[in-house]
């Protein structure tokens, strides 16, 4: 048995878990492990420029893949970096391990160089973390930060680690555990039979039901099971924000996403539904805009694999409390299609289609170039879709172009759309895409950015070098924060307030070219198709495509503050309230 | 007003998560009592918490997900006994003391230290009791107070103790 130090052990231990990719940036608490990681093959580290963007490249690689994305910074500094992106895991539940270098144990608490309270400071934004007590209890721990990690209702695990425990020089044998034992964890599984039949018995009810599906069915790998039931009942489904891909974009059972930015037909419906049936979604307030109004005459039935999620915001008649897969598989066996009221779903999903024709959105933008002078950004995603052919996996930051790709872009499988939904973190965007592109090299990964949030994170252009990641980043430039700009229109009188760079904004095809890559600049609808394909069909180059887009576009529909699901403005002038 | 009684592993940093859950999920805590049990891998945490019954619902749905809380139970749910400790400091005789304790009732009190001009009381009661008595002591004479928070458990069978840990494989 070849001994190991705790820091070799530490290394040796994400290789026992099939790590193959680690996303960091050294320092000195962390320096034993460096080592340890020269000095072995199975898992390679990822240099990147900035704690925060190595976290957002794990969470982009774990969203994509559906394993455990996994960071290594040092102390400090580098851990407080680290939060940010902790956080945006925290929210959206993405599995990630995060190891963090602490100082010495003797240190500890002495305001000592580099030190910080990982502990303290990550406790509000993890699932749990651990702080290494002795070398010994290191492949121990590490195995259970995985397994909390992915099981259950996943969510980001800290590790932190004191200098000390990687001491090269204290070296004890090695074994990794088959099996761990935790007295107060249970990772969720079916529901009872009770539960499912008072479900099923609501479902086969139901004349105007809307499945409601969230990044929950991605998570638990349940978008098959989901269509089956779709399928059975005819009925609608709708996807959150962290849901597109759950349910086929180009189903024809499917009315888009639902919510602030939602369609107009996926909102009414869920205004006018009958019965309301949850799946790994848990009624963020941006999906139900005010509770107190929300669907009142709604049957409502709740999946979710966390228990605390249900009737936190949204009292229900049916919980479903368990593995989304198991559980729909337990409808699926006990729901009887003769039962299902065929006609009036039928009826309602004409009731439908007729919203969807009054306001719903226009997927045929680019067929209008009728004497355009700006490109509208709508258009620039639907020439994205067309020249990836509906198949990339697209990363987003936070903002309209957020909200104009998830309107726009049809995703028809899950863990293609990646976006900081839950924290809405600026900077996500291109680390993300990075984290996509080293676990899926042959597909086409677009981040969808803007001119705000690209800054954010803008130093990884040289990570994407030093790799050779040829991403592609398609920023809508409209020379402003645009949401915010958005809210001061509507909300602000125009008042503008600290939303305006254009002055100082970067030749971002130059600052691509500086880095080795390839920049273009758009500015004519003329061109937009071609160019696209262009970017598209450049597979070994990192194409920065600048696009100068309307900047006086706004986001439609917009659910109205305070009111109900069918409360929407549906353009600069019309409201439905 | 909910009285919950938890079980959580007696772990560095398990006391912050639980306390932590409330100031940030907006909910306060009246009154939190904790010490190790005969189990010394475990700690015994107990709680008044003044909240509407959907919220006290939320939280101890919350605590129950946090990794190191092993069993959650609401006391205020059950058939469970609940009693309050206090120490109180008075500027008064010993003698002045036992009229005191005298009027107490029901709570128990006894004298447990006497030095210079001032006496220390022992209590017992439930928690409404000693706020009574401590309402009804002299104001000018009363010096300092220290309560143990309200502890309780289960009558007769409900147990609040640690199934066999549960092995994980994967």
């Amino acid at each position: 048995m070849k001994k190991e130090s705790g820091g070799s052990a530490l290394i040796r231990a994400l290789a026992d878990e099939n790590v193959d990719l680690l996303f960091g940036y050294p320092g000195g608490a962390a320096l034993h492990i460096y080592d340890a990681i020269y000095q072995q093959d199975k898992v390679q580290h990822i240099l990147v420029r900035h704690e925060q963007a190595a976290v957002h490249a794990a969470d982009g690689y774990a969203r994509a893949t559906g394993k455990v994305g996994t960071v290594l910074v040092t102390s400090g500094p580098g851990a407080t970096n680290a939060i940010t992106g902790i956080a945006t895991a925290y929210m959206d539940s993405i599995p990630l391990v995060v190891i963090s270098g602490q100082v010495a144990s003797h240190l500890i608490g002495t305001d000592a160089f580099q030190e910080t309270d990982m502990m303290g400071i990550s406790r509000p934004i993890v699932k749990h973390s651990f702080l290494i007590q002795s070398p010994e209890e290191i492949p121990e721990v590490v195995k259970k930060a995985f397994i909390i990690a992915k099981t259950g209702k996943p969510g980001p695990v800290v590790i932190d680690v004191p200098k000390d425990m990687t001491d090269p020089n204290h070296l004890f044998d090695y074994q990794y555990p088959k099996d761990i034992k935790m007295r107060s964890y249970s990772a969720p599984s079916e529901e009872e039979e009770s539960n499912v039949d008072e479900a099923v018995s609501l479902l086969e009810k139901a004349k105007k039901p809307v499945l409601y599906a969230g990044g929950g069915i991605i998570q638990g790998n349940a978008s098959e099971e989901l269509k089956k039931l779709a399928k059975i009942m005819n009925a609608p489904v709708t996807n959150t924000l962290m849901g597109l891909g759950a349910f086929p974009a180009t189903h024809e059972n499917f009315i888009g996403m639902l919510g602030m930015h939602g369609t107009y037909e996926a909102n009414m419906a869920m205004h006018e539904a009958d019965l309301i049936f949850a799946l790994g979604s848990r009624f963020d307030d941006r999906t139900t805009n005010n509770p107190k109004k929300y669907s009142l005459n709604a049957k409502k039935i709740h999946l979710d694999c966390d228990y605390g999620s249900i009737e936190k915001i949204i009292n229900v008649d049916v919980s479903l409390n368990g593995d989304a897969k198991k559980i729909l598989n337990q409808i699926l066996n006990k729901i009887d299609p003769k039962n299902i009221d065929k006609a009036s779903i039928d009826l309602w999903n004409n009731e439908i289609l007729n919203w969807r024709e009054t306001h719903g959105l226009n997927h045929d933008l680019l067929d209008k170039k009728f004497h355009q002078k700006q490109i509208l950004p709508q258009q620039v995603i639907q020439s994205l879709y067309k020249s990836t052919n509906g198949k990339a996996f697209i990363t987003s930051d936070v903002g309209q172009h957020q909200m104009f790709a998830a309107q726009y872009y049809k995703f028809d499988e899950p863990r293609k759309w990646i976006n900081s939904g839950g924290l809405g973190t600026m900077g996500f965007g291109l680390p993300s895409a990075m984290g996509v592109k080293f676990a899926f090299p042959d597909e086409d990964v677009v981040c969808v950015t803007g001119e705000g949030s690209i800054q954010m994170c803008i130093q990884e252009l040289s990570t994407c070098m030093q790799y050779g990641l040829p991403v592609k980043i398609i920023n809508l430039n409209n020379r402003a924060l645009g949401m915010v700009k958005q809210w001061q229109d509507m909300q602000y009188g125009g008042r503008y307030s600290s939303i305006l760079y254009e002055d100082s904004l970067p030749d971002f095809v130059k600052l691509a070219e500086s880095y080795g890559h390839v920049g273009m600049k758009v500015e004519d609808i003329s061109e937009l198709e071609e160019r696209m394909d262009e970017c598209i069909s450049m597979k070994d180059k990192l194409v920065f495509m600048d696009v100068y887009v309307d900047p006086d576009e706004h986001v439609y529909p917009m659910l109205e503050a305070g009111g109900n699901m069918s409360e929407m403005r549906v353009s600069k002038t019309k409201k439905t309230f | 007003m909910s009285h919950i009684s938890i079980l959580m592993e007696n772990q560095p940093g398990a006391l912050s998560r639980v306390v932590g859950l409330f100031s940030q999920r907006g909910y306060n805590i009246d009154s939190l009592s904790v010490a190790p049990t005969n189990d010394s891998s475990l700690s015994r945490l107990t709680m008044v918490v003044k909240e509407e019954e959907s919220i006290i619902s939320q939280i101890l749905k919350q605590l129950n997900k946090v990794i190191d809380v092993v069993e959650v139970q609401n006391l205020s749910d059950i058939e469970s006994v609940s009693l309050e400790i206090a120490i109180v400091k008075l500027k008064i005789t010993e003698k002045e003391a036992k009229k005191i304790i005298e009027s107490a009732f029901p709570v128990v009190g006894e004298i447990i230290n006497h030095k210079d001009a001032f006496v220390m009381i022992k209590l017992i009661g439930s928690n409404h009791e000693v706020d009574d008595f401590l309402l009804s002591l002299n104001k000018q004479k009363f010096l300092e107070v220290t309560r143990s928070g309200l502890l309780g458990m289960g009558t007769g069978e409900n147990f609040l103790i640690s199934e066999s840990e549960t092995t994980i494989e994967y």
